[in-house]
């Protein structure tokens, strides 16, 4: 186990404080959408990080699944603010 | 234990994480969602790609399969994240939610002119 693993989580918990707090306190829906995509991100490497702390190898399956699942919605979002949906 | 694998996955996952924490920096500094698309998407692909990949080399001796699934799920965000900020940045766009701009040059925004000019034509 390497420690500097640990070191990764809490900045990456860090990243997950700052774009939280855009996703409630944003202005309008856009920059509420433009949180969810960092935050989509930062979660899958998040995952990634844990499958490694826990040693299992299972894990790495969630982290694709989610992020296919949150570009999917990101796209959706986008879509009907645009209009077009 | 410790090999050339772990001191390179150290050194990625070390380098990503401090790019996702400015990634999330950024979102919450920016002044306009253009620039928050900006540093919320470029960092973050940067920073999560060497993530990934720092953890997949840092397994690579126990098991190999954790660097190739890895490289799948980096090459899907390489994919995925440029269309996601795109459409947002279009749709945005379209909502007439344009750029700020402080600068004189009138060439930053050139296309809002057309857009403009285009909506009148449609109204007379």
């Amino acid at each position: 186990m390497i420690y500097i693993i640990y070191i990764a989580l809490v900045f990456m918990i860090l990243g997950l404080f700052f774009a939280g707090f855009r996703f409630i306190k944003g202005p309008t829906a856009g920059d509420r959408t433009v949180a969810l995509d960092t935050l989509t991100t930062i979660l899958v490497a998040g995952l990634v990080v844990l499958a490694y702390i826990f040693q299992r190898y299972i894990y790495l399956d969630v982290a694709l699944v989610y992020a296919v699942l949150g570009f999917i919605g990101v796209i959706v979002i986008a879509r009907y603010l645009e209009g077009a949906l | 234990m410790n090999t050339v694998y772990d001191i390179i996955g150290a050194v990625l996952i070390l380098v990503g994480s401090i790019f996702l924490f400015l990634g999330g920096l950024g979102i919450f500094r920016m002044p306009d969602v253009y620039n928050r698309l900006q540093a919320g998407t470029k960092a973050t692909t940067l920073g999560g790609m060497s993530t990934i990949l720092g953890v997949g080399f840092l397994m690579v001796d126990t098991y190999w399969g954790w660097l190739v699934k890895a490289i799948i799920i980096v090459m899907f965000i390489a994919f995925s994240n440029p269309i996601s900020s795109h459409a947002l940045a279009r749709a945005m766009y379209k909502r007439k939610r344009y750029p700020l701009i402080t600068s004189d040059d009138e060439n930053m925004d050139a296309y809002r002119e057309v857009d403009e000019n285009k909506k009148k034509e449609e109204a007379l």
